[in-house]
């Protein structure tokens, strides 16, 4: 097993080899349209040792964590653990922050709420 | 009563309205939030990561400053109540991340995760009771239409969480019921908003939210409500009529304490 695929394996606590193919993660996923890659090819290309091309991927950045594949998966596998896993050995890699402090001014409005910021600067940054 | 309360970034400056509503009615409701003096925020994200340790401290002090004035810690936010609670289930089940964090932090007894966390909205079910929040009630939301918008954070992950069936929740529905209301049930009611997301990809948020609207009004809610900040934001960016107000407003309005 490759050191990676160990990595996020472990970091996400997540148990790929559960995941029974019926796609529930992707069906009830909100940003599904968005991603290049589903929550049930997360769960299947970790188990394949496909990380790079998830890493490389933006839709490591689309996931909301919102949770709905984690509360809908019949076998508890929940993907979103692993997207945060993967975003993280991501964003870790020296220089690739997705948001860099100096960015986030110009994306400001008035009524942006500060939860919005911390957030995305916890979810795209190390 | 007295409770620690936990008040977090957003309701001191864009959230100012879902913490002074809070205040009063907890006021009018015989109830002490007593804020905690040196809250930090919570970073309104919990990193679902086994490794994680620094990004939960700010949480597991609140907790800690709880439970040294041997209270339990109210939250309002729909953010902070989700890292505080799954930040003391990391405490109370990991006992791997509980050594560490007393490594860190250092504190005069170990900590080990007890502090109670309740939402506003526990609170009021389980301490005053919708029904005695009915009597109390001056100005009821009579023959109003209105829609409880949960969001992700409020009720995912169900187990830990433990506000409500994830699938099918009903606290706010009573909530609703409690200050008069006529609660409207509608498919997008737990879906989430687009949350911060927002900041990169506006059109993204606002596509989100513009299905929560619809599936909101389609079913005949007249207004939406929420106890999330950045829902209420995404909600409100998408540009139609429908109103989205913070929960503790009406609660307010309906008891008579607004002002």
């Amino acid at each position: 097993m490759d050191n990676r695929k160990e990595q996020i394996l472990r970091e996400s606590g997540v148990n790929v080899r559960k995941c029974m193919k019926c796609g529930k993660c992707s069906g009830t996923c909100p940003s599904y349209d968005e991603m290049e890659y589903h929550p049930h090819q997360f769960v299947y290309m970790v188990e394949n040792g496909e990380i790079d091309k998830l890493m490389a991927s933006p839709s490591v950045f689309k996931c909301l964590t919102c949770f709905a594949c984690v509360e809908r998966c019949p076998r508890g596998v929940e993907p979103a653990k692993l997207i945060e896993a993967v975003r993280l050995e991501a964003v870790k890699r020296q220089g690739m922050n997705h948001l860099k402090s100096d960015q986030i001014p110009a994306l400001l409005d008035d009524e942006m709420p500060q939860q919005a910021i911390v957030t995305a600067f916890r979810k795209y940054s190390k | 009563m007295n409770y620690s309360y936990y008040p977090g970034c957003t309701l001191k400056t864009k959230a100012k309205e879902l913490d002074r509503y809070a205040r009063s009615a907890a006021e009018a409701l015989g109830i002490t939030l007593n804020e905690l003096p040196e809250w930090q925020c919570c970073g309104g994200a919990y990193t679902a990561a086994n490794n994680e340790i620094a990004t939960k401290l700010s949480a597991v002090r609140a907790l800690m400053a709880a439970e040294e004035k041997g209270e339990d810690l109210v939250t309002l936010c729909s953010a902070c109540h989700n890292v505080l609670k799954r930040v003391r289930d990391d405490l109370l089940n990991d006992e791997g991340f509980a050594f560490k964090v007393n490594q860190y932090l250092k504190p005069e007894k170990p900590y080990e995760g007890k502090t109670r966390v309740i939402h506003y909205l526990e609170l009021l079910r389980d301490t005053v009771g919708f029904d005695a929040i009915a009597e109390k009630v001056m100005s009821p939301y009579a023959g109003t239409k209105i829609g409880a918008y949960y969001g992700c954070l409020l009720l995912r992950p169900g187990k830990v969480l433990a506000m409500d069936d994830p699938e099918n929740p009903k606290i706010m529905e009573d909530f609703i019921r409690a200050i008069g209301g006529e609660p409207v049930i509608y498919p997008y009611r737990n879906e989430c908003c687009g949350g911060y997301v927002t900041l990169e990809d506006k059109e993204m948020a606002k596509e989100k939210s513009r299905a929560v609207l619809n599936s909101a009004v389609g079913f005949g809610s007249d207004l939406l409500i929420t106890a999330c900040p950045l829902c209420l934001y995404n909600l409100n960016a998408v540009g139609t009529d429908t109103r989205v107000l913070y929960f503790t407003e009406l609660l307010a309005r309906a008891l008579g304490a607004a002002d």
